[in-house]
């Protein structure tokens, strides 16, 4: 069916009407377009990031935006060890490879290779699925040392950084007392509202990919004639992912 | 996913299909039922917002006078039938609330979008008219809410329609900052679902499902300007989401975004730090102006159309036209400073906002002068829509140069927060766009509801309606020159606003006279609607493709085909044709043969540049990119 629509596309010129002038369906349109304005959605949110962070003055009261290199260094099993943004490396890494297979149950969906779409449907949901689990213990871990939407003590003092930069890469590492201090109380609320609506984000996604399996396991696109709806799925996949990148890039990287 | 499955021309199949009366009137699909349905609730809520507007100018009238009535109407707000303070902030933010978002965008918006869209461009619906459907419920359950906060002990939301930290962001900041606000967010968060689902739709269906022959470039321009004002909504609407979501944090998880070391009541310093109100401005205003031409835009094409057909002439510069209409978007998103002037912001971003800001004036003024030169010399006939549209056209000029005052930046300390700025944005955006919509409504009466409106109703709610408009919004220009601040409860408490009693009466007076007015409209809407003279198929004998439809409404719009489109909307006083229009559907009969079958006989890359869009081709050239 793609190709015949695609036949009749072409005797009329682009933007003249009775045709879509991208080629594109009008579900695809509408998914564009969503994300376009779901990328606005993630500016505010970054936006606010940054007008805080830079606008964050070292007081009596607080201190200067703390580091999250040395903040994000634990890994699961490895208690004590200092594994400064290794975890956040493989979260990071899993998000990326579901995009991957889902660019291939995508590329199957053409071929319209039903067993395919299935096999990387499933693993582009387990990816999701444990992107998820990470960013879960991510956080439990954070609130257990004691991040809290309402205050911050991940204030780093002098003291706290020297001892930091005395430990290099998976050497035993643990707080000491007047390490740390009451720092910028937005830091930690920031963390969990921005990860936590990108998070959000990745679990609708997950259950968008569960549904869109289940159709193809059941058939529908195989009676429709085409996976479209695969490429829609992947669409916000990838832009969840690209966001990722950015969210990443924001709370860990700077 | 069934929703995929009902792409407009597969649904439209089954049209045979005896509907019930849920889905053919309660979770209708069809667009043109749910334009009707904005258009109830708009009206609805407008009744709401404009009896709250009449209730606290008879207050700033005669503040110490007892209306019994109040107090059987508002019970412990009015004790002894004098206003409550708190009730008074309460009525001036849900009536801004309503008035801007729930009449001037979801009601002007909602409506006409959802009728005009795919009768314009040839649509049997629109892209989707499940998340159609799901749009209009959203912003019922959205308006549900915000009624209902209306009602609650606390009272509704007071902190202006804007709803600045701290006083939205502290629970005990005044009364309607708690359950009040937290309804008014709710319901704003619904009501940016719906607008989102509308927006993406519009976009999609005027992209995507334009008829044969419906070129860009031979759109209406109401087309364009819906076009348009779902771009800005569906990309400044999130930050609005953005916004709301700090907020609710900071209101009910004890963060700090908007919030620092405040002192309350003299109790001491919050326990927050690091936050700043400021920053809650900027994410608002980036929707918040960008949201005034969501306003405006819809009531100006509206009025290009209707003032092209009236004046029986071609709209004067289409493509003027619709480029201004891309530069006041594009503009729009970069002028919100010129609403933080007095905030502190380093002097010389304001002079980068305030540069921008004068910028939006050229558009602006493009569109002005193409009204003026459009109703020149043309053949007017004035249909209450055609008056309405003229007084579009005034109220945009008179509002509009209020603007320019406004954008001076150094001009603007003086005036920011007085009667002045409530002047403009009353003018400009209140009357103007509801002129606009007006205008809207006495044209497409007859495609929506088979029948005709009357005359002579019209005509009076005409005259009163822009008649008191002036009485109303003109003298604040004067108070706010004196410096009279806006949102005050008494002036008689201020010895220095004494002088303006009088000329708040006047208001007053002119405020009742353009209600009272508003009951000529109500009735004849109703009345109308079942008794209302029978329409015919197109009664302003009007070019564009919406009049081709049948009268009786069905769903899918049209019968047999939808009609090829051969030439622009605007071909009036044809000299060539016996009558002086020439519809777009129609061929011409004259046309030499080639031009008939053109379809095999140019090559698809020749007719490509021929029809491809004036706009495009105009980008195309700025950028040199043929
Ligand atoms: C030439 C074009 C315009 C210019 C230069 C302009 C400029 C301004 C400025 C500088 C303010 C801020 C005043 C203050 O708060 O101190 C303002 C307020 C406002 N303008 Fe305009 N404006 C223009 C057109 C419009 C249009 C077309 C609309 C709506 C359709 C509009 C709606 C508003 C509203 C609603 C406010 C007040 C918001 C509030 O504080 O509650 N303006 N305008
Ligand atoms: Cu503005």
């Amino acid at each position: 069916m793609a190709n015949q629509a695609e036949a009749t596309f072409e005797k009329q010129p682009m933007w003249s009407g009775g045709r879509s002038p991208f080629n594109v369906s009008y579900g695809k349109l509408m998914m564009w377009i969503f994300l376009l304005s779901d990328a606005f959605t993630f500016s505010s949110l970054l936006v606010q990031y940054g007008a805080q962070r830079f606008s964050n003055i070292e007081t009596a009261v607080t201190t200067s935006w703390p580091d999250p290199a040395s903040i994000f260094n634990h890994f699961p099993f490895m208690h004590g060890v200092h594994l400064p943004l290794l975890f956040v490396s493989v979260m990071t890494f899993i998000l990326i490879v579901s995009s991957v297979t889902m660019v291939l149950a995508v590329e199957a969906g053409h071929r319209n290779s039903k067993k395919e779409v299935q096999k990387y449907m499933v693993y582009t949901i387990f990816g999701g699925i444990a992107f998820l689990s990470c960013q879960a213990w991510e956080w439990a871990t954070f609130i257990h040392e004691g991040a809290r939407l309402d205050s911050n003590f991940f204030g780093i003092t002098e003291q706290g950084y020297k001892h930091l930069q005395s430990v290099s890469f998976s050497d035993h590492f643990e707080w000491a007392d007047g390490d740390r201090t009451w720092g910028p109380v937005p830091f930690a609320a920031l963390f969990f509202i921005v990860t936590g609506f990108h998070g959000f984000h990745v679990f609708s996604g997950v259950v968008i990919n569960v549904v869109v399996y289940i159709m193809t396991v059941r058939g529908v696109f195989e009676r429709r004639g085409h996976y479209e709806m695969i490429e829609k799925a992947g669409l916000y996949w990838h832009f969840v992912d690209l966001v990722w990148v950015f969210v990443f890039t924001f709370f860990y990287l700077i | 996913m069934s929703t995929a499955a009902l792409h407009a021309d597969e649904h439209h199949a089954d049209h045979h299909h005896k509907e019930s009366f849920i889905s053919k009137y309660v979770f209708s699909m069809d667009h043109k039922m749910i334009s009707k349905q904005f258009l109830i609730t708009g009206i609805i809520m407008g009744t709401v917002g404009l009896i709250m507007s009449l209730l606290f100018r008879l207050q700033l009238a005669w503040p110490d006078e007892q209306f019994s009535f109040m107090e059987t109407l508002l019970g412990k707000w009015a004790v002894d039938g004098k206003l409550d303070p708190n009730f008074y902030m309460g009525l001036v933010t849900i009536h801004g609330t309503i008035m801007v978002f729930y009449v001037l965008t979801a009601g002007l918006s909602g409506t006409f979008s959802n009728l005009l869209i795919p009768l314009q461009v040839g649509a049997r619906d629109m892209a989707s008219p499940f998340m159609n459907m799901l749009s209009y419920w959203f912003f019922f359950l959205s308006s549900v809410t915000l009624l209902i906060s209306v009602f609650i002990e606390t009272g509704p939301a007071s902190g202006g329609w804007t709803v600045y930290p701290p006083l939205s962001a502290l629970e005990k900041a005044m009364p309607g900052s708690g359950l009040g606000m937290t309804l008014w967010l709710s319901a704003i968060a619904l009501f940016i679902i719906s607008s989102l689902l509308g927006g993406i739709n519009y976009i999609s269906t005027v992209l995507n499902m334009r008829t044969k022959g419906m070129s860009m470039n031979r759109m209406p321009l109401t087309i364009w300007a819906f076009f348009f004002t779902a771009i800005l909504g569906v990309l400044s609407f999130p930050v609005l989401l953005g916004a709301a979501l700090f907020l609710i944090f900071d209101r009910s998880f004890g963060t700090s975004f908007y919030l620092s070391d405040i002192y309350l009541e003299g109790v001491g310093a919050l326990e927050n730090i690091g936050g700043s109100p400021v920053l809650y401005q900027h994410l608002f205003w980036f929707l918040g102006h960008p949201e005034v031409y969501i306003i405006l835009m819809p009531a100006l094409g509206i009025t290009s159309e209707v003032i092209s057909c009236n004046a029986r002439k071609p709209i004067f510069g289409y493509t003027a036209m619709v480029i201004s209409l891309l530069g006041i978007s594009f503009l729009s998103f970069i002028v919100w400073g010129h609403h933080m002037f007095i905030t502190g912001m380093n002097p010389f971003l304001g002079s980068v906002f305030m540069i921008l800001t004068l910028i939006i004036a050229v558009p602006s003024a493009v569109k002005a002068f193409n009204y003026l030169t459009t109703l020149w010399k043309g053949n007017l006939r004035f249909t209450p829509a055609m008056l309405f549209s003229i007084g579009l056209v005034s109220f945009f000029i008179s509002g509009g140069l209020t603007g320019i005052y406004l954008g001076n930046a150094a001009l603007d300390i003086q005036l920011h927060d007085s009667y002045f700025v409530v002047a403009h944005f009353h003018l400009v955006m209140g009357s103007a766009a509801i002129f606009g919509m007006f205008a809207g409504i006495y044209h497409w009466f007859p495609k929506m509801y088979g029948r005709m409106l009357n005359n002579t109703l019209g005509y009076f709610h005409f005259w009163l309606t822009f008649i008191s408009a002036y009485l109303v919004f003109f003298p604040m220009h004067f108070m706010g020159l004196a410096g009279v601040p806006r949102r005050y409860y008494q002036f008689t408490l201020v010895k220095e606003f004494d002088v303006w009693m009088d000329v708040n009466v006047l208001m007053t007076v002119g405020a009742l006279i353009g209600g009272f007015a508003q009951l000529f409209f109500l009735y004849n809407f109703f009345y109308s609607i079942f008794r209302g003279k029978k329409a015919t198929q197109n009664p302003w004998n009007s070019n564009s493709l919406e009049w081709s439809a049948p009268v009786e409404r069905i769903h899918g719009n049209w019968p047999g085909e939808i009609p090829t489109v051969y030439r622009g909307p605007y071909e009036y006083s044809r000299p060539d044709r016996e009558l002086d229009y020439f519809p777009q559907y129609e061929q011409d009969e004259s046309a030499p043969e080639v031009l008939k079958t053109e379809k095999s006989k140019t090559s698809p890359a020749e007719k490509e540049e021929a029809e491809s869009s004036v706009f495009f081709a105009a980008i195309k050239k700025v950028f040199g990119l043929s």
